[in-house]
């Protein structure tokens, strides 16, 4: 291969295969499965079968599998948009492969300790 | 629920702060300070950009941009992380905020008080949606020519929300900053409620 080959492939020229083919086609899920961005996904252990994954799906399970991740840092780790990144995972959650835990509203978390903790590890960053 | 299995992961609890403010004004160098800074593109429809769709020709008549938001992470142990999320600052990604303000702990808006003007609307926002913010005034070059109390003023801010003078390259004062909103929003989560949230 020569080296003007190979520039063709580097990760400035873009992803080689559409965006919206790794979603075939769809951009947008049902409103009642749309994941909030700090959603925490969780990989559910391996059911015995061997469902066909795309390339991105399996990426996001294997980010997932030794701890749970957010929803945007899933995005930011694939370097795929966000909304694409929301059609892979509703359809894992679809093949239940993932578990989704809503992100705990400010108002209803579990005691103050946590914003104390928040407070005492901001001061010792 | 499956929250409540014997084999699940102990609980992995994120809080998300925004970061507002006028064009050029500094979230990027302030989110870039305090945390680890990476990434997050979302692509989005520039028309009816919030309608649900399942078309695939309807999407490809459709012009989408990449709207990349400045994101940032502060680890606190294995089971605590805070998020920073900069706006983006054109009116026509309004909708964006809506979904980043969602569930937020609180907002900071800075401001430049040569363009104070530019922080109208991010003041107005947080307003009006009653989340609690900080106005942390970047003082660029350590120019300091207005008071805490003037922009506090000049902003019409409500008597609670407090005015920090800070410089967003130096990561002793953005950690203020968000230590002054955490504590701001610990006390909004244990006082009684008065009014809805719009």
């Amino acid at each position: 291969m020569t080296d003007s080959d190979q520039r063709w492939y580097d990760e400035a020229a873009g992803p080689l295969v559409r965006l919206y083919a790794v979603t075939t086609g769809r951009a947008h899920v049902g409103s009642e499965q749309r994941l909030d961005l700090m959603t925490v996904i969780h990989a559910l252990p391996d059911a015995g079968h061997d469902p066909v994954l795309s390339p991105e799906q399996a990426a996001i399970l294997h980010l997932c599998r030794p701890r749970p991740h957010p929803v945007a840092d899933i995005a930011s780790d694939s370097g795929l948009p966000l909304a694409v990144v929301r059609v892979l995972l509703s359809d894992l959650l679809a093949m239940g492969l993932i578990r989704a835990t809503p992100p705990v509203p400010p108002a209803r978390l579990p005691d103050a300790r946590i914003l104390r903790k928040v407070i005492d590890g901001l001061r010792a960053l | 629920m499956d929250s409540e299995r014997s084999d699940a992961p102990a609980p992995f609890l994120t809080l998300k702060i925004l970061v507002a403010g006028g064009f050029g004004v500094g979230k990027t160098t302030f989110v870039g300070t305090v945390s680890e800074i990476r990434p997050l593109n979302t692509e989005e429809l520039l028309t009816e950009a919030g309608r649900m769709d399942d078309s695939l020709d309807e999407v490809t008549d459709k012009r989408t941009t990449t709207v990349a938001l400045d994101f940032g992470r502060i680890t606190f142990g294995d089971d605590l992380a805070l998020y920073l999320f900069g706006t983006p600052g054109q009116d026509r990604f309004l909708f964006l905020w809506d979904e980043l303000a969602t569930g937020a702990l609180g907002a900071v808006v800075l401001a430049d008080t040569r363009r104070l003007r530019d922080s109208f609307p991010a003041v107005d926002y947080f307003e009006r949606r009653r989340l609690p913010f900080v106005v942390a005034v970047n003082c660029f070059n350590g120019v300091r020519d207005y008071s805490a109390g003037e922009v506090a003023t000049a902003l019409d801010l409500d008597e609670e929300t407090p005015v920090v003078l800070c410089d967003a390259r130096d990561r002793e004062s953005g950690k203020e900053v968000l230590i002054t909103l955490v504590e701001l929003a610990g006390e909004a989560a244990t006082a009684p409620a008065t009014t809805e949230p719009v």
